[in-house]
């Protein structure tokens, strides 16, 4: 983060006093912070960023998308695979109120945005004029910060701050609000000084060497001492210092979903996922460890399950970035706060290198059990429907792990999650916190253009795709390469899978028909193709993966197949069912 | 467990009354981002005091709410993640010395004819404001029942409006909020920077 900064200040030569428009003034300020990709959808109130961007056209590239909506996600899916800050424009009115569902995906979610909406002249606010919509107030909830600009002459200094308050701490969606007299209003630019402080703003708390010390004592002292990492370790670009923690001190390591590849799915000591939907060892030792670590996760109710059933007879460690996240759900015995690309290395350091080959060897023994019982079956069916694992499974074999896998929100989610191979950080992309159907295909968009060099694979439910499809259009404009893998169980597959288990199989408003993807697909210019049998499923994802540009994989899975194991609502993580 | 222990955690999970202080920078909407992180959490604001405080710049939040001490931790941390919040402290009865202001406009005529005047002034510490032909406004600051009982006195000869500000508070620590802090938020990151290190050096630093 630091080196943003300093890279950002070079950037910012103090130039001589110009008249120059609110909008170039913020054009020239994106791109003092770095920014080359903007997703965005013009409007009235936006116009005469519009007019100036046309001029910027060689330095900023702007994608039109097909919904606000997906701008904010697209621009999620570029931050989650580069690690910026992804940037939005959209209009007045419902522009802006299109943004809300993608601003309260990434304020939960921790991802970096700055969002500009345009807004009607300063002179209308309040008189109910045309698209004039209370933007920052209803934004509020779910915006770290948001701020409205209403005199050219504050743009600079408030996009210095958004981007500021967007990437550093725990970082979130920013919004800036501009009314269109700003936007025009000519003032004397004094050049861009990017933000690195602000009075009221602490991103950091100050590291406590004595909650190190107490950590490192009480690791020292453990026996069946339990890692869980969560998108802390991967915010904070910690992933190093993590590995070197986890390494020295031996101890099993599982995820949260937005922790997945913090270290690589496939390394020796991580144990896999937890939560609802996780690995079986993981939720079991939950509750049998006697030291628990959590680096940069917070405790989500889908990881924790029952509360007052959680992990009661293990000592807490907790590491976070955000002091607000200490005792919120779960106690801390020694809150460790401060950023983990600090904190981790003083308690690696502190720590004796040990091995805990008995206590790893109980997590072996889980995982065969839920081998044998159930990722088999899922994961090489030798008969009937095709799974949604098998799928994945080839998919891992294709890959080798080096694809970027964007999932939407379903069994699908679960099941990419679950086996995806990842071999670095930054290759999951999925809507954890909000669990929001639509961000998959959206987020895959913008991850290509955050990692243009990785393979970016959407991998998306049949309800799902029909609720963003229209950015398709997008793809087909502007050339994006995303493969659109669509695992179709023609039902609204998670909410079934909730009837069938809890509501004794009243399928209530759950099935859901589908157009001819590859036909629509093809409408767009875009290669696709169905896949219903078991002997074409290798060749299909070959070809996917070798077309040179995008292409839409519809599989034809299981109808009523469940995702598990499954830790009911309601029950303990080590009730988890394995069927 | 001890005894102590286990009273502890009954006192932790009683609900009272707890005045929150927050100090934040002077700005459009930081009313409204406060207020959510209680109506998000159905929790009510018994009352709200908002004005500058001693350092220029700074506004001062007084909310009173009735919550246990766990709530009220993580209130105030939520709180205090707001950008434009430059502290927040959380204080039960027994920690501060508050006062409300009451104002009641009674007839003057009934009042004149009726009422032991200087008595009633006397028995609730309650000055004389205004006094017109039509009316007579006293005021009084105090606790809620001491500023109710003047209600209660006053209600019979024909009160015509009654208003009640909101709480202020203030600490009864010597040393006032910074060493308050210290104890109240014990494990809080870094309590050492926290004494407003740019409180009174506006100019020196970043701001809009
Ligand atoms: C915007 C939104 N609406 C509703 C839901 C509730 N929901 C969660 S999963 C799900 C079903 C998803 O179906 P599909 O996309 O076909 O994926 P599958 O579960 O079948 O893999 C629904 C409706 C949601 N998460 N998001």
């Amino acid at each position: 983060m630091e080196t943003v900064q300093e890279g950002a200040t070079t950037l910012a030569e103090p130039k001589k006093t110009t008249m120059v428009s609110g909008s170039v003034a913020l054009l020239e300020g994106l791109i003092a912070e770095g920014t080359e990709t903007i997703f965005g959808y013009p409007g009235g109130a936006i116009m005469p960023i519009y007019d100036a961007i046309y001029d910027y056209k060689e330095k900023l590239s702007h994608i039109l998308v097909r919904h606000e909506q997906c701008a904010a996600h697209a621009a999620q899916g570029f931050a989650r695979a580069s690690g910026k800050v992804g940037v939005v424009f959209a209009t007045s009115g419902p522009g802006a109120t299109n943004l809300i569902t993608g601003l309260a995906d990434a304020q939960i979610d921790s991802t970096p945005l700055v969002c500009i909406t345009g807004q009607v002249f300063a002179t209308l606010l309040g008189t109910d004029a045309f698209q004039e919509t209370d933007v920052i107030n209803i934004s509020a909830p779910v915006t770290k910060w948001n701020y409205q600009v209403t005199d050219a002459s504050e743009i600079p200094a408030a996009l210095a701050k958004a981007f500021y308050i967007a990437r550093s701490g725990r970082p979130g969606p920013v919004l800036i609000d501009i009314t269109k007299n700003a936007q025009i209003q000519l003032f004397e630019y004094e050049g861009y000084t990017p933000c690195n402080h602000i009075r009221s703003y602490r991103p950091k708390p100050i590291v406590r060497n004595e909650y190190i010390e107490e950590a490192a004592a009480l690791i020292n002292s453990a026996k069946k001492p339990f890692i869980l990492f969560g998108q802390g370790v991967i915010l904070g670009a910690a992933e190093q210092e993590f590995k070197a923690f986890v390494e020295k001190s031996g101890i099993p390591a599982a995820w949260t979903i937005l922790g997945a590849g913090a270290i690589p799915t496939d390394h020796p000591l991580n144990v896999g996922m937890l939560g609802m939907h996780g690995n079986y060892g993981p939720n079991v030792q939950t509750n049998s460890c006697d030291v628990m670590i959590a680096v940069g996760m917070r405790f989500d109710d889908r990881v924790t399950g029952r509360l007052d059933k959680y992990a009661k007879q293990a000592k807490v460690i907790h590491l976070d970035i955000d002091p607000a996240e200490i005792d919120k759900n779960v106690k801390a015995d020694i809150p460790v706060w401060g950023d983990c690309k600090e904190t981790l290395p003083l308690l690696t350091s502190l720590i004796t290198e040990r091995t805990h080959d008995s206590w790893l060897a109980e997590f072996k023994a889980f995982e065969k059990i839920e081998e044998e019982q159930l990722i088999r079956k899922e994961l090489e069916p030798q008969s009937g429907e095709l799974t949604m694992g098998e799928v994945i499974n080839q998919l891992n074999i294709l890959t080798k792990g080096e694809a970027i896998i964007v999932s939407d929100v379903g069994q699908h989610q679960m099941v990419a999650c679950r086996y995806g191979k990842l071999n670095t950080s930054r290759l999951s992309v999925t809507s954890g916190g909000l669990g929001t159907m639509g961000f998959g295909l959206p987020a895959a968009i913008g991850a290509k253009f955050g990692a243009p060099d990785r393979t970016v694979i959407a991998v998306i439910g049949d309800g799902g795709f029909q609720m963003t499809l229209q950015e398709l259009g997008t793809i087909m404009q502007f050339g994006v390469d995303v493969k659109i893998l669509i695992l179709n169980n023609q039902f609204l597959g998670m909410v079934r899978q909730w009837q069938e288990l809890f509501n004794e199989k009243r399928y209530s408003f759950v099935d859901i028909t589908s157009p001819d993807f590859v036909k629509l697909a093809e409408s767009y210019y875009i290669a696709g193709k169905k896949v219903t049998e078991r002997e074409n499923l290798i060749s299909s994802l070959e070809e996917m993966l070798n077309q040179p540009g995008s292409f839409l994989l519809e599989v034809m899975v299981a109808k009523e197949n469940n995702v598990f194991p499954m830790v009911p609502q309601g029950s303990s993580v080590s009730e988890i069912r394995l069927k | 467990m001890t005894m102590s222990d286990s009273k502890d955690i009954e006192l932790a999970n009683a609900k009272q009354e707890f005045t929150i202080t927050v100090y934040t920078e002077n700005q459009i909407g930081i009313l409204n981002r406060i207020a959510i992180i209680f109506s998000r959490r159905k929790i009510n604001i018994e009352s709200l005091n908002v004005s500058p405080s001693e350092i220029e710049h700074i506004h001062r939040f007084n909310i009173l709410i009735t919550e246990t001490e766990e709530v009220v931790r993580k209130l105030a941390r939520q709180i205090e993640k707001q950008v434009e919040v430059l502290k927040v402290y959380a204080n039960t009865n027994d920690d501060i010395i508050w006062q409300e202001l009451a104002l009641y406009k009674v007839p003057t005529d009934v009042v004149a004819e009726k009422v032991f005047v200087e008595r009633l002034l006397r028995e609730n510490g309650a000055r004389v404001v205004v006094i017109r032909k039509d009316y007579t406004v006293f005021e009084t600051t105090g606790h809620r029942s001491e500023t109710d009982k003047l209600i209660e006195v006053l209600q019979p000869y024909g009160l015509i409006e009654f208003v009640r500000s909101a709480r202020v508070a203030i600490i009864k620590d010597s040393e006032g909020f910074n060493s308050k802090l210290r104890e109240f938020e014990r494990r809080e990151p870094g309590q050492e920077v926290i004494e407003n290190e740019f409180l009174d050096k506006e100019k020196n630093v970043f701001t809009m």
